[in-house]
């Protein structure tokens, strides 16, 4: 069984925290989510024009890449990540231009060694699959796509081709970290989608307090995470750990409790 | 018009590639929006309508068509430097002379037109010298429709004047401190703001880049001055240029000059970067001659970049050329052959601005000063009954505080 199957496999919904690789501690601040009750981990590759991204995922990439992070660095996280948590799915997170920049091939080979499971590319569409997606697929890594509030019924098949691991539900029309989508138009978008996948459906931007997670958490089958801990991470630097422990024991205890809750 | 299997007119394909290059590299957000967008281009396109009034527009508001000139002076003074029977006449092709002082109004005009007819009521662009954010507020104003601009905060500082300008004209201008500041993190900004307001808002791109449509679109609309030139040229000597030459950041005006010309075997064609203080350093904004394919900002092209795939940041004395890529038809017709590429340095295009002001009495802006440097270098080696022509793209206005402090001036 994949390790996405056996996090999305629960009975519970799943937890997916995202900070971004080489900001402050990361292997510490990976084994603070990873032991607060993360399910799955997203680990942001920094890149110079982080063009999908709020203020504060912003910040975390050039707090990283002024800290001189390079690709081998971001790899070498991952690596040693997937060494500590042997059943953790871990996903990359970033932008098309530093994963092609050897070649595709270069960049699925080098994560399938560092046992990442899945691939998240925020501007490679299905339309330029071809860049990355074959290469991944080749090395069995799943290519993570996202679905948009502007992604319609005609579009979402194109979506869906191809994709594997899970689908990311962005629920805003808009960057990461800023207003979150009333809670009726993400449960119809993810019926919408489950209609047609059997992918399991992760909803995420403007998700940052337990409530807010646990009703997401009803009517999805995870929750993404990640500008309220990136801003963690920046405010509490060496002491970070601690703090994010803090909030995603919150989250987790809420997204994993959301479904009882509803059925009892 | 020439369409045959190889002719060099007919880029990009019907998902927007220039061979490798060009591209949609947009989150998934925005996919649908630039699906739309092309759309509702091609109709535009095919109705009679939509181009008699971008064609009334460009003549009646913009001043079109913009002359062709011999500059006889500028020719003789690089005569001097010919081995005997060498030195070719001089032309320029005057975009600066239209209104807003450059050739990006020409752009604005038919993005704006698509906005209407495709009801968008809010426009946003990103500038960087401020060339293009005034065309765009312009156009907004013109039309009376809100307009936001992004600037570095850098370019804020160093181009006060057009910040003004742009404000008079009803624009809000919103300075980008993320980044370096400049042109790139203007672009970032925009793309942002877009991604967050797609029901409302049309985001008109400045130069011949971006997510396809906009390539092809934006050297559409420039075209006009190639055509222009064309016919102009024939009906004046009664033959074609034998060299076109013109400066590049994204590559709009140079696309603009050369594309009706690209299946005329006889027109070569030099495309002039910047290459700030030299090739040899960082310190240049030289995407095709000092960078690598790399993708940014929706399309795949050559990049300003270091071995990890981040984008480093350009230099130029001339803040409309300081730009880490440039547009992907360039990067195809480098690969390709069918343009020669060259660059010249802030202190050549300082001369070059110098000479034109000398010799022809006009201050050229300091990105066509580049590609004046440049027709300084290779006129003289061309035969003396040779045409070169080449694209003044924009008025030096707006540059004469930088030339001034470049020269030790005190104004």
């Amino acid at each position: 069984m994949s390790r996405f199957a056996s996090a999305f496999g629960k009975s519970a919904p799943a937890l997916v925290c995202f900070i971004t690789a080489g900001d402050g501690d990361t292997a510490a601040n990976l084994d603070a989510l990873v032991e607060a009750g993360a399910d799955v981990i997203e680990l942001g590759m920094p890149f110079t024009d982080p063009m999908a991204d709020g203020p504060a995922i912003q910040a975390a990439n050039l707090r990283s890449l002024g800290a001189g992070t390079t690709t081998a660095d971001v790899l070498r996280y991952a690596t040693d990540f997937r060494t500590r948590h042997p059943d953790v799915p871990l996903v990359l997170m970033g932008y098309a231009n530093p994963m092609v920049r050897r070649g595709p091939e270069w960049f699925a080979a080098a994560a399938a060694e560092a046992g990442v499971d899945g691939v998240i590319c925020v501007d490679i569409p299905p339309e330029e699959d071809d860049a990355l997606g074959p290469a991944l697929r080749a090395r069995g890594i799943a290519p993570i796509r996202l679905a948009t509030p502007t992604t319609d019924a005609a579009r979402l098949p194109q979506v869906l081709e191809g994709s594997a691991g899970f689908l990311y539900y962005v629920s805003v029309a808009g960057i990461t970290g800023k207003q979150q989508a009333a809670i009726e138009s993400i449960e119809a978008n993810v019926a919408r989608i489950k209609q047609s996948s059997d992918l399991p459906v992760a909803v995420g931007f403007g998700v940052r307090t337990p409530e807010q997670a646990a009703a997401i958490a009803r009517v999805a089958d995870g929750v993404v995470v990640g500008s309220a801990l990136v801003e963690i991470v920046g405010e509490y630097g060496a002491d970070a750990p601690a703090k994010l422990r803090e909030l995603t024991s919150a989250l987790a205890a809420a997204v994993h409790a959301a479904r009882q809750e509803q059925t009892a | 018009m020439n369409t045959h299997l190889n002719s060099f007119r007919n880029q990009p394909d019907d998902r927007g590639h220039f061979g490798q290059f060009g591209g949609r590299y947009v989150a998934e957000t925005l996919m649908p929006l630039v699906l739309d967008l092309e759309r509702e281009y091609r109709k535009a396109q095919a109705d009679p309508a939509f181009q008699a009034e971008f064609d009334d527009l460009l003549e009646h508001y913009v001043g079109r068509p913009s002359p062709l000139y011999f500059a006889p002076r500028i020719t003789e003074e690089l005569a001097k430097l010919a081995q005997p029977g060498n030195g070719a006449q001089v032309w320029f092709k005057r975009d600066e002379l239209n209104h807003t002082g450059a050739h990006k109004i020409n752009n604005c005009i038919g993005q704006i037109l698509l906005a209407m007819r495709m009801g968008k009521t809010r426009i946003i662009a990103e500038t960087g010298a401020g060339q293009h954010g005034v065309a765009t507020a312009t156009v907004c104003a013109r039309f009376g429709l809100p307009c936001v601009i992004y600037m570095g905060a850098t370019d804020v500082a160093r181009q006060a004047p057009n910040v003004f300008r742009m404000k008079l004209l009803g624009a809000e201008v919103i300075p980008v401190t993320s980044g370096g500041a400049t042109l790139k993190d203007a672009m970032n900004e925009g793309l942002r703001d877009w991604v967050a307001n797609v029901h409302d808002t049309f985001y008109i791109i400045g130069t011949a880049a971006g997510p396809h449509p906009y390539p092809e679109m934006v050297r559409n609309f420039q075209s006009v001055i190639g055509k222009e030139a064309r016919a102009q040229m024939l009906n004046r000597t009664g033959r074609l240029p034998d060299l076109l030459v013109a400066c590049i950041g994204g590559g709009s005006n140079a696309l603009g000059l050369f594309h009706p010309f690209l299946d005329d075997p006889s027109v070569k064609m030099l495309g002039v970067e910047a290459a700030g203080h030299g090739l040899d350093g960082d310190e240049h904004a030289a995407s095709l001659l000092g960078g690598s394919p790399g993708v940014l900002h929706g399309n795949r092209t050559y990049l300003l970049q270091d071995e990890d795939g981040q984008i480093t940041e350009g230099h130029s004395i001339s803040a409309g050329l300081d730009y880490p890529g440039i547009g992907p038809e360039h990067a195809w017709l480098k690969e390709s052959g069918r343009v020669d590429y060259t660059a010249v340095t802030d202190d050549e295009a300082l001369e070059g601005f110098q000479l034109l002001c000398r010799t022809e009495g006009i201050i050229p802006a300091l990105e066509p000063a580049h590609a004046i440097a440049a027709v300084a270098k290779v006129a003289p080696t061309m035969p003396k009954d040779s045409i070169v022509l080449m694209n003044l793209c924009g008025r030096g206005d707006k540059d004469i505080f930088t030339v001034a402090e470049r020269l030790g001036v005190e104004l």
